[in-house]
């Protein structure tokens, strides 16, 4: 450890002390960088693979980890390490667009309710208690039922049922901004409603959002497996680790790693997402500052 | 306290009255209809259907005599199974899903308390890493992924258990742990801080001081005073497992209340999914009520006015 000896403490941002404080996390480090290398993969594979995720070989089906075949061929000769990687892809693409709908919806309507108060507050509260009674999962897949079955409408399916914790949050986060002083300030000294709420309001309530959201990208990638296992997900022959599990399962016991690889997979990128929010969370937290 | 719980229970019902009205509202956009089969019906057999069950009238209508239904007891007609109605295929499915759902959370708490207890109890020694490891790795593992790990090692490596069904006690075991140790996680979690804060009290101390025995205080101050925050977790937990276990019933091939649901949206049986949905909603809103009525009862601290 290097000893400062400046008598003046360099100035450290909020986002910049967050980041210090991330980087001493060795757990979510490690969970960041498999997502980062999960994406990296999913960008680069296509272009190095000689397989692709369609193409079927019926003089290989069902055969187990090979040179030819990394992981094994699936029922139809499919390669299952190039299917897993093409469903890493649909899985990240559920994860962060799910997330910007429910930011989307969750951003604004949390600082309307906290930022007017009162019968709209109230309103809409009441509202998001009516969408936590909800089973969200089987609200999901009637949603689903209804939009149909383009991986756009899985999103939306998925960001219209998971907006409601973000609202609560931010109207949590901008209820208890509003008693401070700064907020005050920009006030009286003249800013309107909409200036004080863009301008100090959101981004000040941001830190416990993006947490909030790095915790829900794994919700919403289990929600799209749990679509797909059930048969209701993208459509084949796009991959989906769900999907993968459903058909493994018919054949568990002839290729057990049918099923084995992507609820592997599933499990690796899930904990990953969530050692990141929890570094993020105490990266983020200044009560938690050591 | 009586004043929260009828204003609670009044709560309940606008909730579940709005929870069914966009319930039904949506399944009034749902493309197709009931009586769709792969050979077209009669024109004049879908309109005679149609009157039979009412879904000539007008939208408002069939919502007013659902929701008048619900308060006899009767959730509609299943259109996929016209020989069945609503109610009694839930309650055949009901048995099940509620087997399960308490078996897992009983396991959750048997699991979950006493390593909670053990790693605050030790801490910073090797049981506290362990226990703490178990809850963030399975806080995070869905019950979906380890039930398949189950599978594969019991049952077609080792081929102890059976891959599913219902009916008999070994076809239990793995959908109830694959279920419960999610919510076991979160229970040790909360079961660990609370009782690391419980032991720092004051009290404890003075019962130190007085020469109590170790055990009685263990018991006595500071096991029930640290599970108050565990119940607080513990009863949405349940109400999670009862609307979780869907897609470990469809893993497990249960014939539970979540498989039925699966099914109804396949055969897009109107009646058979609202009846669900709301029946899901209602278990979930009811358990909450009662873990919150319960809070007063186990903590005399709490007031609700």
């Amino acid at each position: 450890m290097t000893v400062i000896t400046e008598s003046v403490r360099a100035h450290r941002s909020l986002w910049g002390d967050a980041f210090i404080r991330l980087r001493r996390n060795r757990l979510a480090i490690t969970g960041g960088v498999i997502i980062l290398l999960v994406a990296l993969t999913t960008i680069i594979y296509p272009f190095l693979s000689k397989y692709d995720f369609a193409s079927q070989d019926l003089d290989s089906v069902l055969t187990g980890p090979s040179k030819e075949h990394w992981l094994g061929t699936d029922e139809l000769g499919r390669d299952v390490l190039t299917r897993l990687i093409f469903g890493a892809r649909t899985s990240l693409a559920v994860g962060i667009f799910t997330q910007l709908i429910v930011l989307g919806i969750g951003l604004p309507i949390g600082a309307i309710s906290g930022a007017a108060g009162g019968k709209i507050d109230n309103f809409i509260m009441r509202f998001v208690d009516v969408m936590y009674a909800f089973p969200d999962l089987l609200l999901i897949i009637l949603l689903r039922a209804i939009l149909g079955g383009s991986i756009y409408m899985i999103f939306f399916a998925i960001g219209l049922v998971s907006w409601v914790g973000v609202a609560r949050l931010v109207r949590g986060q901008t209820l208890s901004l509003k008693q401070r002083d700064f907020v005050t300030a920009a006030r009286v000294s003249g800013g309107s409603g909409s200036y004080v709420t863009t301008r100090h309001l959101i981004p000040n309530s941001l830190g416990p959002v993006i947490v909030a959201v790095t915790f829900n990208i794994p919700r919403a990638i289990f929600a799209e497996a749990a679509l797909a296992y059930i048969g209701i997900g993208v459509k084949p022959p796009t991959p989906s680790w769900g999907a993968m599990i459903r058909d493994g399962n018919n054949v568990i016991f002839a290729a057990p790693h049918l099923v084995l690889f992507p609820a592997i997979a599933i499990a690796i990128l899930m904990l990953s997402f969530t050692f990141l929010g929890d570094g993020l969370r105490d990266a983020l937290d200044p009560r938690l500052r050591r | 306290m009586t004043k929260y719980i009828i204003q609670r229970i009044f709560w309940l019902f606008v909730v579940l009255f709005v929870v069914s009205f966009i319930t039904f509202s949506l399944m009034h956009l749902v493309p197709g209809g009931p009586w769709d089969r792969e050979k077209a019906l009669d024109e004049r057999v879908v309109a005679a259907l149609n009157a039979k069950y009412g879904l000539d009238k007008p939208f408002i209508v069939q919502f007013g005599n659902y929701i008048a239904g619900i308060f006899r007891g009767d959730l509609g007609v299943s259109y996929s199974r016209q020989d069945r109605d609503v109610t009694a295929i839930l309650l055949e499915g009901l048995p099940k899903t509620a087997t399960l759902g308490i078996t897992a959370f009983i396991l959750a708490i048997l699991i979950g308390v006493p390593l909670g207890m053990a790693a605050a109890l030790k801490q910073n020694s090797i049981i506290d890493y362990i226990s703490v490891l178990f809850a963030t790795v399975f806080a995070s593992i869905p019950g979906f992924v380890l039930g398949i790990l189950l599978m594969i090692i019991f049952s077609v490596t080792l081929h102890w258990l059976p891959t599913g069904g219902w009916g008999s006690v070994r076809q239990v075991i793995m959908p109830a742990f694959a279920l419960a140790t999610l919510p076991a996680a979160f229970i040790a979690r909360i079961t660990r801080a609370s009782t690391l804060e419980v032991m720092r009290q004051d009290y404890v101390r003075t019962a130190r001081a007085m020469g109590i025995k170790h055990r009685v205080i263990l018991i006595r101050h500071i096991l029930r005073n640290a599970l108050i925050p565990v119940i607080t977790v513990a009863g949405p937990e349940l109400a999670f497992l009862v609307s979780g276990s869907f897609i470990i019933e469809n893993l497990f091939s249960i014939p539970g209340i979540g498989r039925l649901f699966v099914n109804g949206v396949f055969a897009r049986d109107y009646g058979l999914i609202m009846g669900t949905i709301l029946f899901y909603a209602f278990a979930v809103a009811f358990i909450n009520l009662v873990v919150d009525i319960m809070y007063g009862v186990i903590d005399p601290r709490i007031r609700y006015d």
